[in-house]
């Protein structure tokens, strides 16, 4: 068994509503699964649960790692177990540098009582900007504060490369993006493919499977997949329209 | 009314000058005849008066020459300066006096007491002329009356000092009352910078403090004063402070205040000259069931001159904070730039965040604002900072030293700032869970 990540039959509520019904979804290491579908449909309830967010209620379901269960652990207990989050609006932190706030992420990771190396840490802070095309002043300013759409995009990635995660969801990573920023992100997303690693891919517009090309395309619609494909279904959706996956699928959901 | 207060009082006026002992007694007049705070006056609204209490309080008993020493040694905030002294219990403990250099240009940094005898004109004109008016009077009146310790610095006309004064005010015996005074007079054209530290020798020997500091700024002069106020919890404190800045003087005072079971902060800024530049910075960290009770005013009685106050508070567990500031702008003030800004992060349910901030304008040319704000941690940043794998309490931490950071970016020394973050870390450690 390669199984990476797996969801297994996942219903998720918020405020009494159903939002995931019976959601399920296996991806092998090393492979890139796009998750595409109209607004609405649970894509980011997928990815915050899957992250341990409190809001949200598990009525029943798995999402395993490497065959651990991690619904019910704390966000921080997940994110040392691999997963990395990639939001979709990254909180500004007013008076936290980026340098500080990556540094208290990587010392989380270390044994109690071991400091991390300093010098170390920016040699591979820096190298890391720089493959990102990112200033280095960047290191000094408030995490996110004042940034740009797609500064603060960058600074997402960075983090996922600093944090050197196994599993990497990232949640419409290119929302807000223009042409070269969206170039920018996914080149440091595609240095970042391996075999031990696996990707989902959120996203709304088949835009972005153009600079990261999906293994396999999966369409959500009202709480699960409802059909998946190779890449090409992509540009099938792209050229037809959600309201064909709302015309194809409502009825089979419902 | 505390009788052995009083008595103390009577045995420092004997062998002082006229002018002094007068002082003294209508301090001490000022004591017996007003009244104790209420909780109906407005200058006290919101503070827990009904608590307050200085009868149980001592007049000091010297300490001994170990206790002198080992608090020294522990007297290690800032190590580059141009002097130092250490009080103990009100009496001297170390004293570093200044160099040849800074002697020859007419510098004085002086004990209080040694002052009054070698420069009874200086101190004269300025020891105990200024008081703050927001409510603790009577308070200012036994300061008056019983002070005998503290730091005088005079800085004469264009003489430029980089390397800050640095004071320590220690309690250590058993229910002391201690009255320091810190009197900072600089001359038109110079520049001085003071830190005051505030500590108590262990976590649980009472005390009472009744501080006075005085900053008189002449004309485009600069003067820096940090203080750092971490008493032990079982500590009650009063800091009445003073600022008279003069035509362009630019005046700073940074708080940080940690310590103490209650803790009333008067700070009033007096613009006397046109163009002066006053700020007012000041972070507070309460925990358990402290009380910070903040009183500022800031009087503009002369144009185009700036004050500017941010204060911001953190709140943990069950303690309280109260803010209250007021800016008045004379008649003639015009082109008056005041500013006031009070904000408070509540990091728990039960913590509670009073502010009442005020203006009252005579000039019609101004630009004043004050706001006062009061907010939870949020928690999707939270949530977003434990994705990254950093556990809740650092990352509260992470992000009370953020709300912070626009305060602590202001002290100049990185020594000191490093020094303050380990002071607001410890205070932490083990507290957000």
């Amino acid at each position: 068994m390669n199984h990476s990540i797996e969801v297994k039959n996942l219903h998720v509520s918020i405020d009494g509503q159903a939002i995931l019904k019976g959601f399920n979804l296996t991806i092998p290491k090393g492979e890139v699964h796009a998750l595409m579908g109209p607004n609405g449909t649970g894509k980011s309830t997928l990815a915050k649960v899957m992250a341990g967010h409190e809001d949200y209620i598990v009525e029943s379901g798995e999402v395993l790692l490497d065959g651990v269960n991690i619904l019910g652990q704390e966000p921080d207990e997940i994110s040392h177990a691999g997963l990395f989050l990639a939001f979709q609006y990254p909180m500004e932190i007013p008076g936290v540098s980026i340098a500080n706030f990556i540094r208290a992420a990587k010392q989380a990771r270390l044994p109690e009582g071991e400091e991390i190396n300093a010098i170390e840490y920016y040699k591979e802070l820096y190298a890391k900007m720089d493959a990102l095309k990112m200033d280095r002043k960047f290191t000094a300013r408030s995490l996110n504060e004042g940034f740009s759409g797609g500064e603060k995009k960058r600074c997402e990635i960075l983090q996922m490369a600093m944090l050197d995660p196994k599993y990497c969801v990232m949640d419409e990573t290119d929302s807000g993006l223009d042409i070269d920023a969206l170039r920018i992100v996914s080149e440091g997303v595609n240095l970042m493919r391996s075999e031990d690693r696996a990707f989902l891919v959120i996203t709304h517009y088949q835009r972005l499977l153009d600079y990261i090309v999906p293994d396999v395309v999966h369409v959500m619609f009202d709480g699960r997949i409802v059909h998946s494909g190779d890449k090409e279904l992509a540009k099938e959706l792209e050229s037809k329209g959600y309201d064909w996956v709302k015309e194809a699928f409502a009825t089979a959901s419902a | 009314m505390n009788t052995s207060l009083e008595t103390s009082t009577k045995t420092l006026s004997a062998k002082e000058p006229s002018w002094l002992a007068e002082r003294r007694s209508a301090g001490l007049d000022r004591f017996k005849n007003l009244a104790m705070p209420t909780a109906r006056a407005e200058e006290w609204r919101f503070a827990s008066v009904g608590k307050l209490s200085i009868d149980n309080f001592n007049p000091v008993v010297a300490p001994s020459s170990a206790t002198l020493d080992a608090l020294t040694e522990r007297s290690n905030l800032v190590s580059d300066r141009a002097g130092l002294m250490v009080y103990v219990d009100d009496a001297p403990a170390n004293f570093e006096c200044i160099g040849p250099e800074l002697a020859k240009q007419g510098v004085i940094y002086l004990p209080i007491s040694e002052a009054v005898e070698q420069h009874p004109d200086l101190m004269e004109k300025y020891f105990l002329q200024e008081s703050t008016e927001l409510g603790s009077q009577k308070f200012f009146g036994l300061h008056a009356a019983t002070v005998k310790a503290g730091a005088m610095l005079y800085v004469p006309k264009g003489v430029e000092i980089e390397k800050p004064f640095v004071n320590y005010y220690w309690t250590s015996g058993g229910r002391a009352a201690v009255f320091p005074h810190t009197l900072i007079i600089a001359e038109d054209n110079s520049k001085a910078s003071v830190v005051d530290i505030f500590f108590s020798e262990t976590k649980d020997n009472e005390a009472l403090n009744i501080s006075v500091s005085n900053i008189h700024a002449g004309a485009n002069a600069h003067v820096f004063r940090k203080v750092v106020q971490d008493w032990n919890e079982k500590t009650v404190s009063f800091q009445l402070d003073t600022t008279v800045a003069d035509r362009d003087a630019q005046v700073k005072n940074v708080a940080v205040n940690i310590g103490a079971e209650r803790a009333r902060f008067e700070n009033q800024t007096r613009i006397k000259g046109a163009g002066a530049d006053v700020k007012m910075y000041s972070l507070t960290v309460a925990e358990g069931t402290q009380e910070f009770d903040q009183r500022t005013y800031q009087t503009h009685k002369a144009p185009n001159a700036v004050s500017d106050l941010l204060y911001k508070n953190a709140l943990l567990d069950n303690s309280r904070t109260i803010f209250s500031g007021l800016i008045k702008v004379a008649e003639g003030a015009q082109q008056t730039d005041a500013y006031q800004t009070n904000r408070n992060l509540l990091l728990d349910p039960s913590a509670d965040a009073n502010a009442l901030p005020g203006l009252e304008i005579l000039a019609n040319d101004v630009r004043c604002s004050h706001g006062a704000t009061t907010g939870n941690v949020d928690k999707e940043e939270l949530f977003y900072m434990m994705q990254r794998g950093i556990p809740q309490r650092v990352a509260m931490q992470l992000m009370v030293f953020g709300f912070f950071e626009e305060v602590i970016e202001k002290i100049d020394s990185e020594e000191l700032v490093e020094n303050l973050r380990q002071l607001i870390h410890q205070k932490f450690s083990g507290k957000i869970s």
